[in-house]
């Protein structure tokens, strides 16, 4: 066999590279104006990002370092959203770094960037074990973020709730991935998608139990990233602990990590034991019970909740319900209906917990009942947060709408067009049915922001990085509620690229 | 693109929010008066429709006015797409009127104006953009729209129990919305090309498979029936209407229940033929029951406004007879009229109760007594209203009963249509019960002395009702020469 030297063509990850320069430049700034820096930190933070961001626009699609990174429109698009989720969370935090952190300021938006470095590289990636240091470069910054406000016992438990819970679900990943690599004898995942199928077909589709265990280790250390039922224990609890805006980060920037590694490896990877193909080795039906258990529960333990930042987390649950629906359509709407959702999620939930942080500052607690009567005191606030939490439900013309009608059609056209899936149409009806609620829960927040009677509810201040985010989220949900086009354009590449999607 | 007559029908009104969302706080005459002001190019423009519409187009079926399509999502196929024809044009003409009436009656409140008359706007774009929407994303997006200005008008101008009832009505819509939501979708992946034009799926729904023309007729019945209200999902009207401020009651009767009917004649009716067929017993006995349910619980009723709430239950119950017997001309022409009368004399019956209840700060029947006497002019109009209401021959209530139950009669089970025509009986008793309480019998003089006479705003919101009333009531012609092409077409399509 005749070895080639792989091409390296390090001018793909050209973005990642920027955006580790900026890291360091962020941190080491920090420590060289001697902890003093004031609000430049963060602006010099939100430059770094959307330096990387031009420099991604200019990049393009290609391979690089014998195929184990690639820049494909998943990628792409997934990286939009993870660095989206970082200005937002650093433009969100400046309230926050500028009381509660004035020492580590750096390190705070610091840890972000790297997070969201490791995100992009998850994304790029197209091999297992890349794939798993990327996860895990998203995931380490996040455990200390989690725990950074070192006063705060609940910030304390979060870190380190969330450190175990992660360790755990990492090993678990890695446990399954090995019995794949065991299997095929490769990591990239593309071959092993093809060596997977091919002994399937060989076995006849009776592959023993180590499939079985590969596939339940996978899903479970996977669900445990995106915190979807019974593995989602944990996240109320670190959502509730950590810094606001690093909870809003860890809501949509590692969810969407998360989506990309169960795209990369469930739906990509293990194509062939998608329902319709082959039985029992199936994770289809397994993943749609998983789904609507988390859109069931994640949306009526919401309704209980007292404190915003908890109430969010289930209702992220519930979320991430509404996302594996999409993904369990594998056709050519399935994957691009996700992506766009997670889109609008993006703008969503980060404009929405921007408003909580802001709120948070002003009371220093996240209690629903803080918003009684805020219509008056804070109209911009109250009205954007209606229309953030309107958008979550899915009433229309809202982006969070548009997301939902994707994912559902997408649902519907896969459980209509293959015989065998009616399970679909349940899954479909689940998600709907607990979209009404849904609505119970926001509503309730509109209605102590706007019905409350208290006599004198709280001014908030603005700072204006912080309404920069509100009004990034505003036009974000509005835009692409009203004209979504050109993003569902995009993100219809991405089962495109994959072309063995399309039926 | 050009932008349409129809298309600016639901810019004025989002253009008139933007405007007000803007004006000084405490500048209430401000406030009031550009409300009024958007309002009321949004209704002249509305009744030019009506009329161009009666002189140019009444001789076809055709849509007309069509804007569109144009591309607005080319995945899905989703496309910008507006058009009208007989049923929607009076609809239309009825928004508009009483959301500039509406507007005139809400002068009175006092706190959050502008947020007030900000949602009143938004409320009458989506109102409209459902009449004119001839896509069914588009069509989805306003009837869901209307929702949120709704929900907060209800919630926080709304009476005692505003809350309840504001997210009791926004659950209640939302949960039928669903339904219908997966009908379209079922539609969209069951069309060849995959199309949301409502038109075409008119044309094509005669093809679809038994099953799936009996769930989507269903699913969609759910969601419309809930609007209409028809009985047994009619439990959300009483709270809302009753909680709601006057002109929101006024809306919410008017216009909001005439959408359910109206998305029927729309969609399901034409578009499941065979599954229309299959039901239409059914739809008979839920109307009727919906006829002498809300008539005999008006009757035990002790608040007014409750009283004219489950009347409406009851008067919607006679549009689903008429639906139920979609074959005969006069049955649905009855539908047509039926609509248009309820929202004119409904729509006066809150305004008036809203005046009393303003002055009187009550609304119990025995609370009163020989009102008569002390407010002449309002109990005229009182009276005059609710004889409209209970079906007085030379008023519009006569002539949609009328044709309703002469075409029920025709095609269905006539003992069963007898039912129904109890409701009449039944309509009177609660009605003339009610006007013998509160404005017959002796006069508490101590108690109600100083009880004012109705103004001249007051006055001139219901004066338009009244002459629409009898005008209708004396001399139907244009009406039904209006809407009588579009009905034919229609009966033509659900006969396939």
């Amino acid at each position: 066999m005749e070895f080639q030297l792989p091409e390296y063509s390090l001018r793909m990850m050209l973005p990642e590279i920027v955006l580790f320069l900026a890291a360091l430049v962020v941190i080491t700034f920090d420590v060289v104006t001697k902890r003093k820096s004031g609000t430049a930190v963060g602006y010099l933070a939100m430059g770094g990002l959307v330096l990387t961001a031009i420099v991604m626009a200019t990049t393009g699609y290609g391979r690089g370092f014998g195929n184990m990174f690639i820049v494909n429109p998943l990628a792409l698009f997934f990286k939009v959203i993870f660095i989206g989720a970082a200005f937002m969370a650093i433009g969100s935090s400046f309230g926050i770094t500028q009381k509660k952190i004035v020492n580590h300021r750096g390190e705070f938006f610091g840890l972000i960037m790297f997070s969201t470095l490791g995100m992009m590289f998850l994304a790029s990636s197209r091999e297992l074990v890349s794939l798993y240091i990327g996860l895990e470069l998203t995931t380490i910054p996040l455990f200390v973020l989690a725990g950074f406000f070192k006063d705060d016992k609940r910030s304390v438990e979060a870190g380190i709730k969330y450190l175990i819970v992660g360790a755990f679900s990492s090993a678990l990943l890695l446990y399954g991935i090995s019995f794949l690599y065991g299997l095929t004898g490769t990591t990239d995942l593309f071959q092993m998608q093809v060596g997977l199928a091919t002994k399937q077909i060989a076995t006849q589709g009776n592959m023993g139990a180590i499939m079985v265990v590969a596939i339940v280790t996978i899903v479970a250390g996977l669900g445990f990233k995106l915190a979807l039922p019974p593995f989602h224990q944990w996240a109320p609890d670190v959502y509730e602990g950590a810094p606001t805006p690093v909870t809003a980060f860890l809501s949509v920037g590692s969810k969407a990590a998360g989506l990309v590694a169960f795209v990369k490896v469930v739906v990509i990877g293990l194509y062939s034991f998608y329902e319709p193909l082959m039985k029992p080795n199936d994770w289809g039906i397994m993943v749609g019970v998983l789904a609507a258990v988390a859109t069931i529960l994640g949306n009526t333990v919401a309704i209980r909740q007292t404190n915003i930042k908890r109430m969010l987390a289930y209702s992220s649950i519930a979320h991430v319900g509404y996302m594996m629906i999409g993904l369990l359509a594998m056709n050519e709407l399935g994957l691009s209906s996700v992506a766009f959702y997670m889109f609008a999620y993006l703008f969503t939930n980060m404009g929405a917990f921007a408003i909580v942080t802001l709120v948070e500052e002003r009371t220093g607690s996240c209690d629903i009942s803080d918003y009684n009567g805020l219509a008056r005191s804070a109209p911009f606030v109250s009205l954007s947060l209606a229309i953030f939490l309107l958008s979550l439900t899915g009433v229309p013309p809202l982006a969070g709408f548009v997301g939902k009608f994707y994912i559902f059609a997408a649902a519907l056209k896969q459980a209509g067009s293959q015989a065998g899936q009616d399970w679909l149409y349940w899954l479909v009806g689940v998600g709907i049915l607990t979209t009404v609620f849904a609505l119970y829960y926001y509503a309730n927040v509109i209605k102590m922001m706007y019905f409350g009677k208290r006599e004198d509810p709280p001014k908030i201040t603005l700072n204006p990085p912080a309404v920069a985010v509100v009004v990034i989220g505003l036009v974000g949900v509005i835009l692409f509620g009203l004209y979504p086009a050109p993003i569902i354009e995009f993100a219809s590449n991405i089962p495109l690229s994959y072309g063995f999607i399309v039926p | 693109m050009d932008i349409g007559i129809l298309s600016w029908l639901i810019i004025v009104p989002l253009l008139g929010m933007i405007v007000v969302m803007f004006l000084p706080k405490n500048n209430k005459w401000a406030i009031r008066w550009t409300a009024t002001g958007f309002a009321t190019i949004t209704c002249i423009q509305s009744f030019w429709l009506l009329w161009d519409y009666y002189v140019n187009y009444s001789g076809s079926a055709a849509m007309a006015y069509v804007e569109g399509p144009f591309e607005w999502i080319p995945t899905l196929n989703v496309q910008y797409l507006l058009g009208v024809d007989g049923i929607a044009v009076p609809l239309l003409a009825l928004t508009g009127l009483l959301s500039l009436i509406s507007i005139v009656a809400s002068f009175n409140i006092q706190i959050r104006l502008k947020e007030y008359f900000a949602f009143f706007l938004l409320l009458e774009a989506a109102m409209m953009g459902v009449f004119v929407a001839l896509d069914f994303f588009l069509f989805y997006v306003f009837w869901e729209i209307m929702l949120v200005p709704m929900y907060f008008l209800i919630g926080i101008w709304g009476g005692p129990r505003k809350e309840y009832a504001a997210i009791k009505f926004f659950l209640y819509t939302l949960f039928g919305s669903i339904f219908m939501l997966v009908s379209i979708l079922l539609l969209y992946f069951n069309s060849e090309p995959h199309t949301l034009n409502i038109l075409e799926h008119i044309q094509n729904g005669s093809n679809l498979p038994y099953v799936l023309q009996m769930v989507c007729f269903i699913f969609f019945f759910i969601a419309f029936a809930i609007k209409v209200p028809v009985w047994p999902f009619h439990t959300w009207l009483p709270d809302a209407h009753v909680e709601a401020p006057t002109a929101v009651s006024v809306i919410l009767a008017a216009v909001l229940l005439k959408m359910g009917v109206y998305a029927m004649l729309r969609i399901s009716w034409p578009m499941f033929p065979e599954a229309l067929r299959a039901c239409s017993t059914y739809i008979l006995l839920l109307g009727l029951i919906g006829i002498i349910y809300g008539a005999l619980v008006s009757m035990a009723q002790k608040d007014l406004k409750k009283l004219v709430a489950y009347s409406s239950v009851s008067h919607m119950g006679f549009c689903m007879v008429a639906l139920a017997a979609w074959s005969s001309e006069q049955a649905m022409a009855g539908v047509m009229f039926q609509m248009i009368s309820h929202g004119l004399l409904t729509g006066a019956l809150f305004i008036l109760v809203g005046v009393l209840y303003d002055r009187a700060h009550t609304r119990e029947i025995a609370a009163f007594g020989g009102l008569g006497s002390k407010v002449p002019v309002y109990t005229a109009l009182m009276v005059f209203f609710a004889m409209g209401s209970l079906g007085l021959p030379g008023m519009s209530g006569f002539v949609s009963e009328f044709l309703i139950f002469v075409g029920a009669f025709g095609v269905l089970n006539q003992y069963l249509v007898g039912i129904g025509v109890l409701g009449i009986l039944l309509g009177a008793a609660y009605l003339l019960r009610m006007v013998q309480h509160v404005f017959l019998g002796p006069f508490n003089e101590t108690k109600w002395g100083g009880l004012t006479e109705i103004n001249v705003r007051e006055i001139l919101t219901v004066a338009p009702l009244v002459v629409l009333t009898l005008f209708l009531g004396m001399y139907p012609k244009p009406f039904n020469i209006l809407i009588s092409e579009t009905m034919q077409n229609l009966i033509t399509l659900m006969a396939r």
